[in-house]
């Protein structure tokens, strides 16, 4: 295998060790989405829809420029829009856009949910990929994701999501959303290097007033390798309810957790102790002394 | 030639009818399945039950209709048998001497009707576990009923189900090896009879019942 870029570091729905012997030494890939360079253009819309093959189906307007109405198995990502009246600044109107879609969890939570092998993966670059051709289309991954970003489709059953272009990056392009940003909101490289860019970032912005401007890179799924700057990265949930602090659901870490294995030693267990109760103590029969009693009783009761 | 033949044919006493047998061995199939469907989504150190369904995305397509099939099957047989199950003072006697059963020392136990207090018992469990299994299986059928329920409720619902399921299994597993166990049950539920000496034996106060059923005792005045 000369596909180093392809190297699965978790499968899921697997339990073995997955192929760990080379590590990518120039680091995992990140994308940063710099929310305040956004314009709102979707030009990353309509370059995932062209680089992936989708075409969403046309909606109704209800008054807003967020287009379509939220991610669909056709709309990978999108651009939420929120008005905000900044309280701080005389109720001056804020346009937050965020491009929402996966953000690629150094713990994916889909992945951990997920009961079909190899369904999901994760590659050495960080990349959280669906393998549709092994999806069975349980829905388990929509509730195994603290972002709420994978959708079933109606065609096929089968889920979808952002893959990051999983298939760009192991050629070494970046992803179509990437190449048609018109004002650099968007940026590609390695987390280390995403992360002094951010750093750049936050600094001008703070030298600009805004005091609160920080870097969304959340702990609670071990990081992303989707992250945003913020211009209020104390309060995330201004942009269309961005978590605050994400993580797998305690519900689904106890279910794909330690039910898993407690469950099945259990029913063992049972069955065991039902085997060696056969052995050691034995079957219970009716003997003949039985059928007599009960000749006894029945012609008692005749003749009572 | 004469009628009579050298033994005599022991009698013997219906225990289920062929309707009780029929919803019984009904529930049984579609459990069996269910469980087989089920267990394959539950761990992937038995993934390859799926192929037992013809693969994972039948598997999934199949396992709530044969949910269903089964709940709608056990809700039959439980109306049927919900008067035979109430449990009665004797029964917390029978239940706290659990050693004597387990040592197959009956003859220390107090006389039993037609189902004992471990049978009762787990007429209970399943009643309850398939209740639970059927809501939470609702709720998370994707293809059909998920999306009127928030994620909240559905990763709820999910470890209900799985705990649900391995309390149901875990009580199949109890049943049919007490079916192995005391001889002459599983002739009761495919057969449907007993001989007198089974009904003596294990379930002596529902023989008496039968027995004073067939001769009513005369009226004293």
């Amino acid at each position: 295998m000369a596909l180093q870029s392809l190297d699965i570091v978790r499968r899921s729905a697997t339990t073995t060790a997955p192929p760990s012997v080379r590590e990518p030494h120039t680091g995992t890939v990140a994308k940063l989405i710099d929310t305040t360079k956004c314009i709102g253009c979707k030009a990353c819309q309509v370059a995932c829809m062209e680089w992936n093959d989708l075409r969403d189906d046309i909606g109704t307007n209800v008054g807003g420029y967020q287009n379509p109405h939220d991610l669909t198995d056709q709309s990978w990502t999108l651009m939420r829009f929120a008005e905000y009246e900044n309280p701080d600044k005389g109720n001056d109107l804020e346009w937050l856009i965020r491009k929402d879609g996966c953000m690629h969890c150094a713990d994916p939570g889909c992945l951990k949910a997920c009961p079909a092998p190899g369904a999901i993966v994760q590659y050495a670059n960080g990349i959280v990929d669906f393998h549709e051709e092994n999806c069975i289309g349980c829905g388990y991954c929509i509730a195994g994701c603290p972002f709420n970003i994978p959708r079933i489709s109606k065609r096929d059953h089968k889920a979808y999501k952002c893959t990051l272009c999983s298939d760009r990056v192991a050629v070494g392009l970046e992803p179509a959303c990437i190449k048609s940003c018109p004002t650099g909101a968007l940026v590609w490289g390695t987390k280390e290097e995403m992360h002094q860019h951010a750093a750049e970032r936050v600094e001008d912005l703070k030298s600009r007033g805004f005091d609160r401007a920080g870097l969304y890179d959340p702990p609670g799924v071990g990081g992303t390798h989707v992250m945003y700057v913020l211009h209020h990265a104390d309060r995330p949930q201004l942009y269309n309810d961005l978590p605050e602090d994400p993580h797998i659901s305690p519900a689904v870490s106890v279910w794909k957790g330690a039910t898993k294995p407690l469950a099945l030693a259990g029913i063992v267990l049972t069955a065991l102790a039902g085997f060696f109760h056969y052995i050691r103590v034995g079957r219970n029969e009716t003997h003949e002394s039985d059928e007599r009693a009960a000749a006894r009783e029945t012609e008692h009761v005749r003749h009572e | 030639m004469n009628d009579t033949t050298s033994e005599p044919q022991r009698r013997t006493i219906e225990r289920y009818t062929a309707n009780e047998r029929t919803n019984h061995w009904f529930v049984a199939i579609a459990f069996v399945l269910s469980a087989i469907s089920g267990l394959a989504l539950f761990h992937p150190a038995l993934y390859w039950l799926s192929a037992l369904l013809g693969g994972g995305t039948w598997t999934r397509i199949l396992h709530p209709f044969l949910g269903v099939v089964m709940a709608i099957g056990f809700a039959l047989l439980a109306a049927a048998l919900w008067k035979f199950n109430k449990m009665e003072p004797r029964d917390w006697q029978w239940l706290r001497q659990g050693r004597d059963v387990v040592n197959n020392r009956e003859d220390r136990l107090p006389e039993v009707g037609r189902f004992n207090a471990g049978q009762k018992l787990l007429f209970f469990v399943l009643v309850v576990s398939i209740l639970g299994l059927l809501l939470s299986g609702i709720v998370l059928w994707r293809q059909f009923f998920s999306i009127y329920f928030s994620l909240g409720v559905i990763r709820v619902a999910a470890v209900v189900h799985a705990v649900c399921a391995f309390v149901l299994i875990c009580a199949i597993v109890v049943h049919i090896y007490a079916g192995i166990w005391v001889k002459g049950s599983i002739a009761a539920m495919t057969r449907g009879t007993v001989t007198p000496g089974w009904a003596w034996k294990h379930h002596r106060a529902w023989l008496r019942e039968k027995l004073h059923a067939t001769h009513p005792r005369p009226r004293s005045d």
